[in-house]
């Protein structure tokens, strides 16, 4: 068909295309998560718990976001919403530019199979399942032949380091190794963005900085968003942007030039408080 | 490359081709409850030897009418024999319903345990239905191997009594076949009846098991305490 066509009208044609989608592109490749002025309200017997309170925010494609807080905050919450795991009272959470609230649960699956990698604070592997095993698991779901799953896996276990473990069980693995093979098993479908809920949180001081390098190193080398749910103060060097969640509500937003000095304020100000996050 | 591929999937497609594009491999489904049912050998056996129980209560009874049959007692006092058959039945079907029980309670705990799982699985993708599938060929399983053997022993210690208290001329007498000349139920037709019953008890046993397993929410996963 295209052969077919003159040359000068195949390209006004595509010109044509351009323009329209161009804007789409712009629009489309800037934000990959949007939400606006999302509130959730728990019902914890019969006790209402307001456990976000319109939190507006944009995160752009390829940002390395922190969520920081202490624990009761809403930061979970957030993260839940914006994983798909959880829906919110009312405001919406866009992926990009997709609101979840309009998803089935087949098109939830789906997102969560190839748009979203997940890394837990427990790791949760599959204990029954090897290394390279776990890693196949959300190929499987997304369909990739068996050999592909193989080849593919083995080269995400040798990018996070553990080739030469691929045939080791979960409980055969240090907590490192296995948040490891959990990482390269969120990266199993090449996803527009990597969700973290306190990676390092069960990880000694010096492993833990090994995989916050390790997420920061996917990050620029395979262009992935990493949004991380932590109060781990290390992770504050590699982020693009920290965003400080305090009773449901963003209290601020800070951007890498300024990080250095309003972290250690912050360390300064809970010190004060005496609710101190747990210093690196 | 990597990015874009992301981005313009959620768009582009249909419903349809998203529906195409989840996959419920039943040859992963079964190979992964392989692997539970193996490795967690002990709670499996646990489980299985309920089902082992009452399908050799079941087989043994079966045996026990064929070899009623074979030495003519069944014949020389028909009513006692149809008195005894009856009594056998309803501890049979006893039998069956704390079984049944014991399944259900067995897999309920064993969702318990594996919320976590469950919970991470469905954030890589799984559909409902793969958590159920799962559950119910795990189930099945336990349900196949219980009851084989299960029917193999009471088999075995039914046709010994038997032979010890009658004389073993008696298992000549026996009709082996699925069924006899005459239409009857023989050896081999019992046998495969008694392991169906068992597998097809099991599998009824774990679609509630099965159900709230995939009920949990994928958030479960993040749960760091039960």
């Amino acid at each position: 068909m295209e052969q077919m066509m003159p040359s000068g009208e195949m390209q006004e044609r595509m010109q044509e295309a351009a323009k329209k989608l161009e804007p789409m592109m712009e629009q489309v490749s800037e934000f990959i998560v949007r939400t606006r002025d999302v509130h959730k309200v728990y019902l914890m017997g019969k006790v209402e718990v307001h456990a976000l309170r319109g939190v507006t925010l944009d995160i752009k494609r390829g940002e390395y976001i922190s969520i920081m807080g202490p624990s009761g905050s809403g930061k979970s919450t957030l993260f839940n919403m914006i994983g798909g795991l959880d829906k919110p009272t009312s405001g919406s959470v866009y992926i990009n530019e997709v609101d979840l609230a309009q998803l089935d649960a087949y098109e939830l699956a789906w997102l969560r199979c190839r748009t979203i990698g997940y890394i837990f604070q427990t790791f949760n592997l599959i204990p029954v399942m090897t290394a390279l095993e776990n890693v196949m698991l959300p190929m499987i779901f997304a369909g990739v032949p068996e050999d592909e799953r193989r080849d593919r896996a083995m080269e995400l276990l040798k990018r996070v380091g553990l080739a030469e473990r691929w045939n080791h069980k979960p409980f055969e693995l240090s907590g490192g190794q296995q948040q490891r093979v959990a990482i390269a098993r969120a990266l199993a479908n090449d996803p527009a963005i990597i969700l973290a809920d306190e990676p390092t949180g069960n990880l000694d001081l010096r492993t833990g900085k090994e995989i916050i390098e390790l997420l920061k190193e996917l990050n620029e080398e395979k262009g992935v968003t990493i949004i991380s749910a932590t109060h781990d103060l290390k992770m504050i060097d590699v982020s693009d942007r920290v965003i400080w969640i305090r009773d449901g509500q963003i209290s601020r937003i800070e951007d890498r030039s300024k990080i250095r000095v309003e972290a250690a304020l912050e360390v300064e100000e809970a010190l004060m408080e005496g609710e101190l996050p747990d210093i690196p | 490359m990597t990015r874009s591929r992301g981005a313009m999937s959620a768009f582009g497609l249909t419903k349809e081709e998203i529906r195409r594009q989840i996959h419920l491999p039943w040859s992963e489904a079964f190979r992964i409850s392989w692997r539970y049912v193996t490795i967690r050998l002990g709670r499996s056996l646990v489980t299985a030897s309920t089902i082992f129980l009452s399908v050799a209560f079941l087989m043994a009874v079966c045996t026990m009418i064929l070899a009623a049959k074979a030495t003519g007692h069944a014949e020389e006092d028909p009513q006692a024999f149809a008195a005894t058959l009856a009594r056998y039945k309803w501890s049979v079907i006893l039998g069956f319903m704390i079984c049944a029980t014991g399944i259900v309670s067995a897999l309920l705990m064993s969702v318990t345990e594996r919320f976590r799982e469950i919970g991470t699985m469905k954030c890589l993708g799984a559909l409902d239905g793969f958590i159920v599938r799962m559950f119910l060929i795990e189930a099945s399983l336990m349900g196949l191997f219980g009851s084989l053997a299960g029917a193999i022993v009471g088999a075995l210690l039914m046709l010994l009594w038997a032979g010890i208290k009658e004389g073993f001329s008696i298992w000549a007498k026996i009709p082996w076949g699925i069924k006899t000349p005459t239409g009857e139920w023989g050896f081999l037709g019992y046998f495969l009846a008694s392991v169906f019953a068992g597998v097809v008890l099991s599998v009824i046993s774990a679609i509630l098991p099965a159900y709230r397993a995939a009920k949990l929410q994928a958030a479960d996963a993040l749960r760091t305490e039960i």
